[in-house]
């Protein structure tokens, strides 16, 4: 219940935030929203010895358009994403993540940032920035670059990170208009993470899938873009033996840990189903 | 009297008695922020206890090293065993017979066991304290499984009594068997199997569960040396017994030891008997000569404190071809963790479990439960239970779903043909049980008609049908459960706690101005005792209920009592209640007879007065009569206006309902929704249809959360792997479904206002009801009996066995 | 490790303490303005006893440090009745309702619910299940307690209560 002692710093820009975390090396971590972090640390299975609070720096708030892309602050809470007119518009599979997340009160102060930056892979933004094909802007001592979401998740909490660096906005393009899109979860309860979830993003032309794309949550140590099943799916209509192809492509990507949630194989067919339920929603929500 | 006389049902209205939803005294303060819980206690000089507690679940202890931790500044001490073996503390007794380590002595028997308790000027510190105590363990095998707990090569779980053949309840047939416990006939029984026509045979397991209410397990110990006397604030739902227990082991004089149950936030029985942080806690505090505060987090509850079920139950039934219920078997392997500290009477190691006959007139029946140790946490009753009614009520009702199957029988028509009419009663069941009352006809005829049962099944059809057809992925289940139970403990010939007659008592004065106080020996932890304890005074006595104050929980000043669990406030207290008005209204129509000069039996009682019969006009109000109990008393009378009754219950009471439940499966993911649940609950005399109405909401969620998702689980290496509320199953509004109550009340007819108590009722028959919904599912299919919890993994699981996703 | 100086306003008083940083906002609350209404249930943020109104969002205090509250506007239960004493409609609501039992979820609850109705006026059933499933109870199993905040939001709106039929 009690976290250890740590210093706490609290930047009021980025190039402060990124000096700090460069100079105190292993010993510090950034705190976005906190609530990955701080209940590791009052579980004693996080101990850092600095915390770096990145609440005071403006620039990593905010949501902007930047023509096809929204480009968004990793500070954004949950409940802002929530909130925000532009990407309920233009990304609305964001939302629908979203809400999918935790609960109100995490919501309120758990950052997308967060989310998608310590690499667990029960975390659900990933695999749909993943699916989006979004990138995040980085930052650290050696300067600015941007990571790939594809590129960015190695293991269980290991991410494309260097030390010291930190991730300051993502940047996603926004589908095309008219996409189809669903995030479908399972969980055991609200506030669970997912047992498996499905991210699909995809256009239909005449009837038939021109573009889909697939990301899978927490059935791997990582993130997975099912690459090969939203390839099976272009050119189909949907159809049930074409889906079918598609889902065991797409469990054939999964290794899940068994837990609580149930069993290895049981996660894999939920991916499975999960996939084929996200399918269905998103042909639904498609034009055209 | 003319039109301005209120009329005896308006005057009865206004007292707020028996029967309204009087809305709760407790509320004004909880709304507000303003409970007393033990957590919000602040004394000066207030010390904070934490445990280093074991990551293996079998080891012996070869050191501990407390040095580093007593060198943090902040730290005032470090206890191990060591230090309480110089006050012979090291080990208490428990509510079971058995003794049980307060600090690891040598060995830890389960996960988290107490290992040494830092003392520190503040929480922060005890903490960061806790984690520098230098354990050196040796890993022992451990064993988890009850079932092969006494066989041949089992791990010696109790080195301290390893070579004793007696235990506190019997002859020891193993090292690791607590006891044997049996009831009813068995060559009767066995009789009965050897001629049936029909018989099932099935093992029904109540998982591990754990009550996990809200507020977890704390204490504040404050031992005042120079008086030599201990105050004890605690989440005590059985205050006396705490402090004459606490007066048997500490050796301090019970009169010199006061324990008080502030508000308690929630119990569910997790918080009856004594854990090692209430001893190191007074330990502490004689030791520093300052107030010590000791608060669990939710690991250490979960994974320590008083669990629930871990019942094995080998269930058979016999009957005729027709349907006719002839006999029942259960032979029970009892997980009891590393110590005996059930929270049972002496007499009954397995509780209250021979109330499995149930509901029906089964002619010969036996038990056979056997007791073992594991290498888990202690406890076992808990959580609703009423004394393990809960894993009786359980096996019955899946059994009697298994039997209807078998014999291509509806499981409620099964139901209707076996339950025990209403003529029977009073009822001796094969248990020796007399059920003193119950219409189950009636009860059960309205469950069906209002959720219109012949349609749900009719519906059910076309839905299997159609599955078959390969038109729908979900599968429709309907569940039943006709539960009684046996609650109100109880007879003092039948029941004691460590020696105490388990009666309880009420001790009400009557103030000069007509108001008054109450104080029992019960203790709410949110049943709303404030609110209708005063209802019953109100309705006996003719005194509004907003005038009578109700105390629970000091143990200086309530009158002795057994506590709140067990569904026992209301049938056992609210008995002595009564009792204790009637005394007091004799008096007061002595003294209304004397005011009045008339012979007493010239009086009758008229919602709130004495009137003279054929007289109404000329009447004493009881406020008046309380003005003149201490002015005006008759010669050779005493003054005062008051009363103590200790009730010591003729028999238990046996609440009984009705529940139905409309369940739809998502075969593909093995997720399963309720789409309706009906609750029809028989408590007796209502006292308060509000209070009863969240009694059984409450109830009913829990059942929920029990059959859908519980389960404290360890794996083979002894972790418990759901000691957080990540992975314990806490169903919040969301899964939650809506809850329709109902009811038929038939009145005890040996308890003073003829009710039954209720508490605990829900999770008796909800838990088989969810149970049974999800088996029934499947039933059609060829399915007999898949067992909770009923979480997706599991359903799903059952449902790839049976071959539906190919 | 040397305490950090803050300041902040609670219930509508402006508040100085030194804490440590890793003090966490709930005992900040409980143990050093004695504001014990808000209450610890767990120690994983999944229970919400400990949900306080903090710059206008919902939070549960167990997850936050003091020193990130730092200059924050925070409402406890403690500060849901008016001045003069009269009780929140969200107050009177859970006592007419019977949505509560233990009271230990219960601070935590009306301040959530407080928010949620600031989100939304009028919520249908679902979508106060939705709001409230931040904040577990073991008593009530939640019936009362959507009943309350629909009560609540009646008479927050100035519209009649009406109780849905059984």
């Amino acid at each position: 219940m009690i976290p250890g002692a740590f210093a706490y710093h609290r930047p009021t820009s980025v190039k402060e935030a990124v000096s700090l975390l460069g100079n105190l090396g292993d010993d510090a971590r950034a705190l976005a929203g906190g609530h990955s972090l701080i209940p590791m640390m009052k579980l004693r299975l996080a101990s850092p010895a600095h915390l770096v609070d990145l609440a005071g720096v403006a620039d990593l708030m905010g949501i902007r358009e930047d023509g096809r892309d929204v480009v968004i602050g990793v500070m954004t809470t949950q409940h802002e994403v929530i909130a925000s007119e532009p990407l309920a518009k233009k990304i609305p599979i964001l939302r629908e993540t979203s809400l999918l997340i935790a609960d109100p009160q995490v919501r309120y102060v758990g950052t997308i940032g967060g989310n998608v930056a310590n690499g667990d892979p029960g975390n659900d933004m990933p695999a749909v920035m993943i699916c989006l094909n979004a990138t995040y802007h980085v930052t650290g001592k050696s300067g600015d670059r941007r990571i790939a979401a594809r590129e960015f998740y190695q293991g269980a909490y290991f991410t494309a990170l260097e030390p010291g660096e930190i991730v300051t906005a993502i940047r996603v393009p926004a589908p095309a208009a008219g996409h189809g899109y669903a995030y479908e979860k399972l969980k055991r309860k609200v506030g669970d993470y997912a047992t498996a979830a499905a991210a699909v993003v995809l256009t239909m032309t005449g009837g038939k899938v021109a573009s889909c794309s697939i990301g899978l949550t927490n059935v791997a140590e990582t993130p997975l873009w099912a690459e090969e099943a939203g390839k099976i799916l272009i050119g189909s209509a949907l159809d049930a033996a074409t889906v079918k192809k598609a889902v065991a492509a797409a469990e054939a990507i999964t290794s899940p840990a068994s837990d609580g949630r149930g069993p290895a194989a049981y996660r894999t067919k939920m991916a499975g189903v999960m996939l084929t339920r996200a399918l269905a929603r998103a042909k639904e929500r498609a034009s055209a | 009297m003319n039109d301005m006389t209120p009329t005896s049902a308006g005057r009865a209205e206004k007292l707020q008695g028996m029967g309204c939803k009087r809305k709760r005294v407790e509320d004004i303060r909880f709304v507000q922020g303003k409970g007393n819980y033990v957590d919000d206690i602040k004394l000066p000089g207030m010390l904070y206890g934490d445990f280093t507690r074991s990551p293996h679940a079998h080891a012996r202890v070869k050191k501990i090293d407390t040095t580093k931790a007593a060198a943090v500044p902040g730290v005032v001490a470090v206890i191990t065993a060591e230090t309480l073996k110089t006050v012979n503390l090291a080990w208490m007794p428990t509510l079971a017979g058995d003794v049980q380590m307060v600090l690891a002595d040598g060995k830890v028997l389960f996960q988290n066991q107490e290992v040494a308790f830092v003392i520190a000027e503040d929480r922060y510190t005890a903490a960061d304290a806790a984690e520098l105590v230098e354990v050196e363990y040796e890993a022992l095998p451990c064993n988890v499984d009850p079932l092969k707990a006494m066989s041949a090569n089992a791990p010696v779980i109790r080195e301290d009594i390893k070579d004793k053949k007696e235990g506190a309840h019997g002859p020891r047939k193993h090292y690791n068997h607590v006891f044997n416990w049996q009831a009813g006939d068995k060559a009767k029984a066995d009789a009965a199997f050897a001629k049936a026509d029909v018989s099932i045979k099935e093992m029904i397991v109540y998982p591990r569960v754990h009550p996990c209410p809200l507020e977890t397990c704390q204490c504040v110990a404050s031992f005042d040396k120079i008086k030599g006397e201990l105050t004890l604030w605690g989440t005590f739902q059985a205050p006396h017994v705490i402090r004459t227990v606490g007066s048997l082991i500490s050796k301090i004089p019970e009169h010199k030891i006061h324990v008080i149950a502030p508000d308690i936030g929630g119990g569910f029985g997790n918080k009856v008997g004594a854990y090692p942080g209430y001893i190191c806690a007074i330990v502490a505090s004689i030791v520093t000569g300052r107030p010590v505060k000791w608060v669990e987090d939710r690991i250490e509850n979960l994974s320590t404190t008083a669990f629930a079920r871990d019942f094995y139950m080998e269930t058979e039934l016999a009957a005729t071809k027709d349907g006719k219920v002839t006999g029942l078997r259960c032979y029970t392997i009892a997980d009891h963790g590393a110590f005996d500290a059930c929270a049972n009477a002496t007499k009954w190691p397995a509780g209250l479990f021979s109330i499995i006959s149930g509901s029906y007139d089964f002619p010969a029946a036996h038990v056979s439960v056997d007791g073992v140790y594991t290498n888990k946490a202690p406890g076992g009753v808990a959580y609703r239970c009423s004394f393990r009614v809960t894993e009786a009520a359980y096996a019955i009702e899946r059994a009697m779903d298994i039997m209807a199957q078998k014999l291509k029988m509806d499981p409620a028509e099964f139901r209707m043909k076996n339950l025990i009419r209403r003529e029977q009663f009073p009822y001796t069941s094969a248990f020796g049980w007399v059920y003193d009352s119950g219409d189950y006809q009636t009860a059960f005829k309205k469950a069906m008609e209002t959720v219109g049962y012949k349609q749900l099944r009719e519906e059910q059809k076309k839905r299997q049908e159609a599955f078959k057809r390969g038109e729908t992925r979900e599968l429709m289940g309907i569940g039943v459960a006709f539960f009684t139970e046996i609650v109100g403990a109880g007879p003092s010939r039948n029941c004691d706690i460590l020696g105490i007659a388990m009666f309880d008592s009420a001790e009400i004065r009557i103030h000069p101005t007509g108001t008054g106080i109450c104080r029992l020996g019960t203790k709410s932890q949110g049943q709303g005792h404030e609110t209708t304890y005063a209802q019953i005074i109100a309705t006996e006595l003719g005194l509004p209920a907003d005038n009578i104050m109700v105390e629970e929980g000091n143990t200086d000043t309530a009158p002795y009592g057994l506590g709140t669990y067990g569904s026992r406030s209301t049938p056992v207290s609210g008995a002595a209640t009564a009792m204790a008005c009637r005394k007091i209204k004799a008096k007061a129509q002595m003294i209304a007879a004397y005011m009045l000069e008339v012979h007493d039996d010239d009086l009758e009682w008229d919602v709130d007065r004495f009137r003279v019969k054929g007289n109404p006009e000329r009447f004493k109000t009881m406020t008046e009569l309380a003005w003149a109990a201490y002015h005006e008393v008759p010669p050779g009378m005493e003054p005062g206006l008051e009363a103590i009754n200790y009730y010591d219950p003729p028999n238990f009471t046996y609440p009984f309902g009705a529940y139905i439940c409309v369940m739809d499966v998502d075969v593909d993911t093995g997720t399963s929704k309720v789409r309706r649940f009906y609750a029809l609950d028989d408590c007796g005399t209502r006292i308060n249809p509000m209070i009863i109405e969240g009694q059984i909401h409450g109830g009913l969620t829990e059942a929920f959360g029990i059959a859908m998702g519980q389960e404290i689980h360890y794996d083979e290496e002894g972790n418990v792997t759901t000691a957080s509320l990540m992975d314990y199953f806490l169903p919040t509004a969301v899964e939650t479904p809506k809850w329709e109550t109902d009811w038929t009340t038939t009145p005890s007819p040996h308890h003073p206002i003829g009710a039954k108590g209720v508490g605990e009722s829900p999770n008796v028959g909800g838990v088989p009801c969810f149970s049974n919904a999800v088996n029934d599912a499947f039933a059609f299919l060829g399915s007999t009996n898949i067992p909770m919890p009923h979480d997706n993994w599991r359903t799903w699981t059952a449902a790839e066995k049976l071959g539906l996703h190919t | 490790m040397a305490k950090s100086h803050i300041s902040m306003t609670v219930n509508g008083k402006k508040v100085e303490e030194l804490v440590e940083p890793r003090t966490l906002l709930i005992h900040f609350l409980r143990e050093q303005l004695q504001l014990t209404g808000p209450h610890i249930g767990c120690e994983t943020s999944h229970c919400g006893a400990c949900t306080v109104d903090l710059d206008g969002k919902s939070v549960k205090s167990c997850t936050v440090f003091a020193v990130q509250a730092n200059g924050a506007d925070i409402r406890t239960i403690e500060g849901m009745a008016a001045a003069d004493g009269t009780l929140h409609a969200l107050q009177e609501a859970f006592r007419e309702m019977h949505g509560l039992q233990c009271g230990f979820c219960t601070p935590g609850m009306i301040t959530r619910a407080y928010r949620l109705l600031q989100e939304n006026k009028n919520p249908t059933e679902d979508e106060i299940r939705v709001g409230i499933s931040g904040n577990l109870c073991r008593c009530t199993g939640y019936q009362n307690i959507v009943k309350a905040i629909q009560y609540a939001a009646a008479k927050m709106s100035g519209v009649p209560f009406q109780e849905a039929a059984e």
